[in-house]
């Protein structure tokens, strides 16, 4: 008899009071315990709505079977099938749009808290059980994956699992893309992230770090001077947006992107400690109002901002970030100052003192089906601030598309690709992640990956 | 990692390094740069190729000592290695076959200047070159500098090599005297390179400047070295670092590089690493 509990089993969370003084993790998880409770709410559905919204078709009620058994290392086994970074998806996955928004349990009150479960098997079994993962056997065949992020991860560990020789090119000094430099440690671990990058880098491949393809090597040369018969483009989306306001490139004005690196990569929060600095100021100013924003406006309360603000041009139910960063940010005391707009930055002597906002009113809706912001003319105010972080969203990088010949892009500068195999405009180099769909999620980068492996494979088994 | 096969001092504050680095030293071209982190716990920072020899696969790079980062790297030495090397980066320099060609460089500036010029003189461009710095110590590269121009000028702020005063003295007493010039290349401190162009500007000399803005990924990531060139909003890292001086916001520039002084200062003291 299933739990008929409408609630999911709450999980504990750090005190919002205690947690912006830390940059420890907000959620702890659940037990062994509350997890066999939670998964007993599953009704194992036949007709399975719930795998119909993951992207990578976790068989979810067979491992949540498992869990409600308190066999967690066959439940790990289970996910691993299809999804080789459960733990972080488990914490980053936008669930109520996707599984758990198909749940049925969900028709009547709370759906099965499916990513909670797949956090805790993922969680449980790096602690208790892990196994080291053997190296395939080799096939002999050379793929080379461009970029270190989930798209690209997800796309070399399927490949590596078939035998294939793949080495990983990464620009940076660390792996991970986003979920290193982007997610915050208190909602990502990045000892975590690590651990379960090395599941994927312990099938075999081959990393080459400080590698950044189209300058330090070409495409071409990947294929003619270095051998390889296959090529995955998964390069992310990482040009910052900017919103070309007077006042934008005063000292005081960040990308999120710089915020977020400068704190995460490279440890910022730590300074002096470690060697890169961060200004923080008493108020800030956060605008746009996705994750990304949200990201950074909890960690600039964590780094002892007295103010933090989202300014934000639509209302709260057009907010596109995950519903559980918003109550996070809520209970931060994050003020949300919406229907506003800034205009300008104000600056004294270079440095920001004010932003300029205009208020804005919903009007009509737009393509995407959202209300469309007005601005109300007159309704200008300058609100007081030091440090204005822009998160409007963030496009691909050029570099690529600037150096390869023939790799087609749309006019969002996004790769061109066929939808069923992920292959480019060019023969043998397939795309998949932000660099084809523009900022997306990390669950959609890795669905991208698989279906390129897939493709791949059967390209190169031909 | 990356092994240092080679390392040298030029003067007090400035250090020469040549470092294995194989990605880097085939592709790399005049006026790119690279980016270290001296250690697993290092900052990120830029500096440009001063020289590359693509058969040992090594790259030169010659930094002053200033900071942080720059003082941990002068303490490894020949041997040792560096944890991440990664490049090039930027734009290769937008040299072009012309009649003359005057280099300025000011302190370590000169580094960067040097691989410039080299590439003028191959491709066939009489050169001239002015270098400055505080006194004559402070001068780096001279025999360099002397083998690839026609003439070398110095200026140092004591006048114990060259002139007593700025490059821009002995600029303009150039131009006074006639000389003609079709590309000027400076490189070296903003004000320096503010105040060449102001004067190039008035003679209608084109000139290149190289900007160095503060960066931390070096490939479009993050934003932090935007610079403003003929009223636009360029990333230095990618659209850079060298540009057309006249349309450069040179105030901006200075004041944004100055964002961490106040943090910057109290770290080097704060990790005793103050001599
Ligand atoms: C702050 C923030 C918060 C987010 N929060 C969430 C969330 O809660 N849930 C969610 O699902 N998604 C979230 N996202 C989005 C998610 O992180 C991305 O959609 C996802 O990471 C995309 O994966 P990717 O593999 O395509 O690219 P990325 O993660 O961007 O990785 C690309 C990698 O390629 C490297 N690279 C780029 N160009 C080159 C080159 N030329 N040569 C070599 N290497 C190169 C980059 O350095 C990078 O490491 C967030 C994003 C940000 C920025
Ligand atoms: C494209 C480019 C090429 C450069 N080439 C050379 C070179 O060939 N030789 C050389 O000696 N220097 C060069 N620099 C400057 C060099 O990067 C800085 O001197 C170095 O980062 C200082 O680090 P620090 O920790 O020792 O000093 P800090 O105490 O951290 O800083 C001292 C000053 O250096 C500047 N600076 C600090 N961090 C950075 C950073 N991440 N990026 C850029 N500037 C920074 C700031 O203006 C700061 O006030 C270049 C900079 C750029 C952007
Ligand atoms: S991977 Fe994401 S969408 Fe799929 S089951 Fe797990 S949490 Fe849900
Ligand atoms: S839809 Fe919900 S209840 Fe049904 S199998 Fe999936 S998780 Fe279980
Ligand atoms: S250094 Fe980050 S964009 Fe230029």
């Amino acid at each position: 008899m299933p739990n008929m509990s409408k609630e999911k089993v709450k999980m504990k969370e750090q005190d919002p009071l205690l947690r912006i003084k830390n940059f420890d993790e907000v959620t702890c998880g659940y037990t062994l315990e509350e997890a066999m409770e939670e998964a007993g709410r599953c009704l194992q559905c036949k007709t399975r709505p719930c795998v119909g919204g993951c992207p990578v078709s976790v068989p979810i009620p067979e491992f949540i079977k498992e869990v409600s058994e308190g066999n967690i290392e066959e439940a790990y086994n289970i996910i691993a099938t299809e999804n080789r970074l459960p733990a972080i998806c488990g914490r980053v996955c936008p669930q109520e749009s996707q599984c758990e928004g198909k749940c049925v349990r969900g028709r009547k009150g709370e759906p099965v808290a499916i990513g909670r479960l797949e956090r805790f098997v993922a969680d449980y079994y790096m602690e208790n059980i892990k196994k080291d993962v053997e190296k395939p056997e080799s096939n002999n065949k050379k793929v080379a994956v461009v970029g270190g992020g989930p798209a690209s991860l997800t796309c070399a560990a399927d490949l590596a699992k078939k035998g294939y020789e793949v080495t990983m090119y990464e620009a940076l000094h660390q792996l991970g893309g986003v979920l290193m430099y982007g997610i915050p440690e208190f909602r990502l671990p990045k000892g975590l992230v690590q651990t379960e990058l090395k599941s994927v880098t312990d099938l075999g491949v081959k990393v080459e770090k400080n590698v950044i393809v189209g300058k330090s090597i070409t495409i071409d040369e990947l294929f003619e001077e270095e051998g390889f018969q296959a090529v995955f483009v998964g390069s992310g989306a990482g040009l910052p947006r900017f919103m070309n306001i007077e006042g934008e490139n005063l000292n005081g004005v960040y990308s999120a992107n710089e915020f977020l690196t400068r704190v995460n990569l490279m440890k910022a929060y730590d300074f002096p400690n470690s060697p890169t600095p961060v200004r923080i100021g008493e108020k800030v100013a956060v605008i746009g109002g996705g994750n990304v924003a949200m990201d950074a406006a909890r960690t600039a309360k964590r780094l002892g901002a007295k103010e933090v603000k989202i300014v934000y041009r639509r209302s709260k139910e057009e907010l596109p970030a995950r519903v559980e960063e918003v109550h996070h940010a809520e209970e931060e005391q994050i003020i949300f100052d919406l229907l506003k707009n800034p205009v300008e930055i104000i600056g004294e002597d270079g440095h920001v003192t004010g932003m300029k906002c205009i208020k804005m009113e919903l009007g009509e809706p737009d393509e995407s089906g959202r209300r469309r912001p007005q601005p109300i003319e007159g309704s200008e105010e300058v609100m007081d601030v030091d440090i204005v972080v822009v998160a409007i969203g963030q496009t691909p990088n050029p570099l690529l598309r600037d150096t390869t010949d023939g790799l087609d892009v749309n006019k969002r500068g996004c790769i061109v690709v066929n939808e069923d195999t992920m292959e480019t405009t060019l023969e043998n180099v397939y795309a998949g992640g932000d660099a084809v769909t523009g900022a997306a999620t990390v669950i959609l980068a890795m669905g991208a990956g698989k279906k390129a492996a897939k493709a791949i494979d059967e390209k190169l088994s031909k | 990692m990356y092994k240092i096969v080679a390392k040298r001092k030029l003067n007090d504050l400035v250090e020469l390094m040549e470092i294995h680095a194989p990605y880097v030293a085939r592709k790399c071209e005049p006026g790119q740069f690279i980016i270290l982190r001296v250690d697993e716990e290092g900052e990120r920072i830029p500096l440009t190729i001063a020289d590359y020899d693509r058969k040992k696969e090594t790259v030169t790079i010659i930094y002053q000592v200033v900071g942080y980062s720059t003082k941990k790297l002068s303490l490894k030495n020949e041997g040792d290695s560096v944890e991440d090397f990664v490049g090039p980066l930027g734009q290769e320099a937008p040299l072009h076959k012309v009649k003359r060609v005057l280099g300025i460089g000011g302190g370590v500036g000169i580094a960067p200047l040097y691989p410039q010029l080299k590439k003028m003189k191959e491709l066939g461009v009489q050169v001239d070159t002015i270098l400055g710095g505080r006194s004559d110590e402070f001068i780096i590269l001279e025999d360099e500098m002397e083998n690839i121009s026609d003439n070398v000028y110095y200026a140092t702020n004591d006048g114990s090599k060259g002139i007593k005063g700025f490059v821009t003295d002995k600029l303009n007493e150039l131009i006074e005297n006639g000389e003609k010039y079709d590309l000027v290349i400076a490189i070296g401190p903003l004000i320096m390179m503010k105040a060449v162009c102001e004067i190039t500007k008035k003679h209608d000399i084109k000139t290149n400047v190289s900007l160095n803005p503060i960066m931390i990924d070096g490939t479009g990531m993050c934003g932090g070295c935007r610079v403003t060139v003929g009223g636009e909003t360029k990333f230095a890292c990618v659209d850079g670092p060298d540009f057309d001086g006249h349309q450069v916001d040179f105030d901006e520039a200075m004041r944004r590089q100055g964002m961490y002084k106040e943090e910057e200062k109290d770290h080097v003291c704060r990790l005793g690493l103050e001599d």
